[in-house]
């Protein structure tokens, strides 16, 4: 789905054919519509929550539309949907502070963190890509030291963009490796280290203990670091719980939704956003390392109405 | 948000209940947050839609409105609903023709691979002799991981280069049937219900190389849209069971619910931990229990496993069997619950001893009783640690003193130590106890 709105090269085969129920062609008829009928409101309220928006907030936003309707607001269901869209995009919008550029000017460590299996050795990939493209010079930390092959799998992608990588044996302690890799970045004049690491549940406290540790060891260099999140887009509900166990251990300085280009709508970032100020920075929409965008809530928004 | 829902419906009924007897309108009210209690938890909206609408049938009879208890009447009917959607656990197919093929699918990082190899040892210990098959050769190191799996636990791993998915399936179970290794386990590739020629691909692994189960593996965590993924994988090669990834996170798992009914297989197995032992069979009760936020022992149990010292668990296990857990273990125990974490987050995890952490926000059992516990214990002689049956009067009071703490705080621990020891008789015989919260009064 995001895939369309993102995708540079010409990916969109014949072939690929994306089933959208017909429920969204529905609402989309139905707010093009002139009446705003009690029938509209539920089929309002099962979009958001088929989005995975979660229930909180979609009676937060419904019952705000509804006194803004109440008093006129609204005249039709095109009406409604704009002002839905508004609200939407107004939980998304960080002020300044909230939302500071990702990288320093200078040397940055940015640590990828997250739970097992969201795409967090993909996701660096793109991040290397895209930033060498902005002329950043990178070293890739391979940090993933528990999982089978969690550092090759970085290496692999390492080798096809010609970016350096430092690695090591599985079970090796990931805080030396990503120590390592900052201090070959200040040798060499490189001014971005990724740290991959191994995906870990939010609520094993020894790997999340793992976490905090890494990062202090990061802080020894002294140098400006970040914590990225990679949050899978198909995750229900317990994203929140990631966002908010992760934030705690190691910070939150921007997340990462990837695997938008199915069919979820990755609405748990709403909740997130909204309650914890954790910018979403990036989306993922596909395996290559081209298949990466910049966040933009307009966007993000106007895709969950997305109808093909 | 994630309140648990036998206090939300407690609520409920105690506004209602003021009002004399229970109306049909009462129930609706109930029957609101059960909704909004599966949707927290990631069941499939429309799948919501109609498990509510029949429960309505079951709740406005008399068994709630006349009911006692009638939020206690209520859950009990939305578990036992649950339960038997969620269907009964089943075992895994064999081939009358062998090698038994079986085809793991599913959505990218659901864990497959991981489950591969958790499949063939599983499979192992059991007497079988299963060969591994590598087939994603997109995905980078894919086919390393699977070979280090394989080789850290001593089970063939089947590769080729350069061979589609399809044939090499073929190819593998072509060796396979030679070699008379059964079950062929084939790792596939992550995809997108959505992404037509990998979907092709899947169909073609499937014709040539007809497998026997065909897994879908999904993350517990996963959302809402699930269902289009299961739906769209059974569709296109049909799917006869169903694993669910990840479940020793805390995610509710209401995606399982959702999977199940959509696709109408039943749920074979369920992962927890990373680890290749990590494969457990699923139980219908517990899964119900913790989509409906109601508490999760089995949780208890592994946080607690992956706390406690290895050997020291062994021993308290070789204890609880021959029932000579005392007083020193018992001392021993609540050292190592207190490693845990925070009581708080534990007591959340026991049914019954959660709704004592709710109201006042403080658990009833907190680091001063732990303190005050371990005192008691320090003052008794190894014997009376051992043996605290010999524990008499005077016994009691020389502790008591010894503590600084009364006779009567005394007689409290010799009680719950007591309690505990039957808990543990009846842990030991395979029994889960009613009530755990007694443990702490």
């Amino acid at each position: 789905m995001f895939g369309r709105f993102f995708r540079r090269d010409a990916k969109v085969d014949e072939g690929v054919k994306k089933t959208r129920s017909s429920f969204f062609g529905r609402i989309s008829g139905l707010l093009g519509r002139t009446e705003i009928t009690g029938e509209l409101w539920d089929d309002l309220e099962e979009l958001l929550i088929s989005a995975d928006v979660g229930v909180d907030i979609t009676e937060e936003i419904l019952g705000s539309l509804r006194v803004r309707h109440e008093s006129g607001e609204f005249k039709s269901g095109e009406d409604l949907k704009l002002g839905l869209q508004e609200e939407l995009i107004d939980l998304l919008k960080l002020e300044e502070h909230e939302a500071p550029p990702l990288l320093a000017n200078g040397l940055t460590v940015v640590l990828v963190i997250g739970v097992n299996g969201v795409g967090k050795t993909t996701s660096i990939a793109k991040l290397g890509k895209y930033w060498s493209g902005q002329g950043r010079k990178i070293i890739l930390a391979a940090g993933d030291t528990f999982r089978a092959a969690g550092a090759e799998q970085l290496e692999v992608w390492a080798e096809r963009l010609k970016l350096p990588c430092v690695g090591s044996q599985q079970g090796a302690d990931p805080s030396a490796i990503v120590f390592d890799a900052i201090s070959a970045a200040k040798a060499r004049g490189y001014d971005l280290v990724i740290a991959d690491t191994a995906g870990r549940l939010h609520t094993k406290v020894n790997l999340m203990d793992e976490l905090r540790k890494i990062r202090r060891v990061i802080d020894r260099h002294e140098v400006p670091s970040r914590s990225l999140m990679v949050l899978d887009g198909t995750t229900g509900q317990n994203g929140i719980m990631q966002a908010s166990a992760f934030a705690e251990a190691a910070g939150l300085d921007g997340i990462i939704v990837s695997k938008l280009d199915g069919t979820a709508k990755g609405g748990m970032v709403f909740s997130i956003v909204a309650d914890l100020g954790a910018p979403v920075r990036f989306i993922g929409t596909g395996e290559t390392a081209d298949d990466i965008a910049e966040f933009d809530p307009e966007t993000f928004v106007g895709a969950l109405f997305d109808t093909d | 948000m994630f309140e648990n829902l036998s206090d939300r419906l407690q609520r409920v009924f105690t506004q209602l209940g003021r009002k004399g007897k229970l109306t049909e309108k009462d129930v609706d009210e109930a029957l609101r947050e059960v909704r909004m209690a599966l949707l927290e938890a990631d069941v499939n909206f429309k799948v919501v839609r109609s498990f509510v609408a029949r429960l309505r049938g079951r709740t406005v009879g008399s068994e709630v409105l006349d009911s006692l208890s009638p939020s206690q009447q209520v859950i009990k009917i939305v578990h036992e609903e649950l339960t038997a959607l969620l269907g009964e656990p089943s075992r895994l197919a064999a081939s009358s023709s062998p090698p038994t093929v079986i085809l793991l699918v599913g959505l990218q990082g659901a864990g497959k691979t991981t489950t591969a190899a958790k499949l063939a040892l599983h499979l192992r210990k059991q007497g079988q002799q299963p060969l591994l098959v590598a087939a994603d050769p997109y995905r980078p190191a894919a086919i390393k991981q699977l070979q280090l799996l394989g080789s850290q636990l001593s089970i063939p791993v089947f590769t080729q280069d350069g061979v589609k998915p399809p044939d090499l399936a073929a190819n593998a179970i072509r060796q396979a049937r030679s070699n008379g290794q059964s079950p062929v386990i084939v790792d596939t590739a992550g995809r997108l219900h959505i992404d037509e020629e990998l979907m092709t691909e899947l169909e073609e692994i499937k014709k040539k190389a007809p497998p026997t189960e065909i897994l879908l593996v999904a993350d517990a965590m996963s959302g809402q849209d699930a269902v289009s993924a299961a739906g769209e994988f059974q569709r296109r090669v049909g799917i006869t069971g169903l694993i669910l990834t990840k479940m020793d996170g805390d995610a509710r798992g209401g995606a399982a619910l959702s999977v199940k009914e959509v696709t109408g297989v039943p749920i074979k197995f369920v992962g927890v931990s990373e680890r290749p032992e990590g494969l457990e069979p699923f139980y219908p009760d517990r899964l119900a229990s913790r989509i409906l936020g109601m508490g999760d022992v089995l949780s208890l149990i592994e946080k607690a496993q992956e706390t406690f010292d290895e050997t020291k668990a062994q021993e308290l296990q070789k204890k609880m069997r021959s029932n000579t857990f005392n007083l020193e273990d018992f001392l021993d125990q609540m050292r190592q619950i207190r490693k845990m974490g925070p009581l708080n987050q534990i007591m959340e995890m026991i049914p019954g001893l959660n709704r004592l952490t709710s109201g006042a926000g403080q658990p009833s059992v907190d680091e001063s009783d732990l303190k005050r516990i371990e005192a008691i214990i320090l003052s008794m002689t190894p014997n009376e640690r051992q043996r605290p049956e010999i524990i008499g009067g005077s016994r009691r009071r020389r502790i008591a003193r010894g503590s600084g703490t009364s006779t009567s705080e005394v007689n409290q621990l010799l009680n719950q130590f007591k309690q505990a020891q039957q808990m543990m008789k009846m842990m030991a015989g395979g029994k889960m106890p009613k009530n755990i919260a007694g443990l702490f009064h």
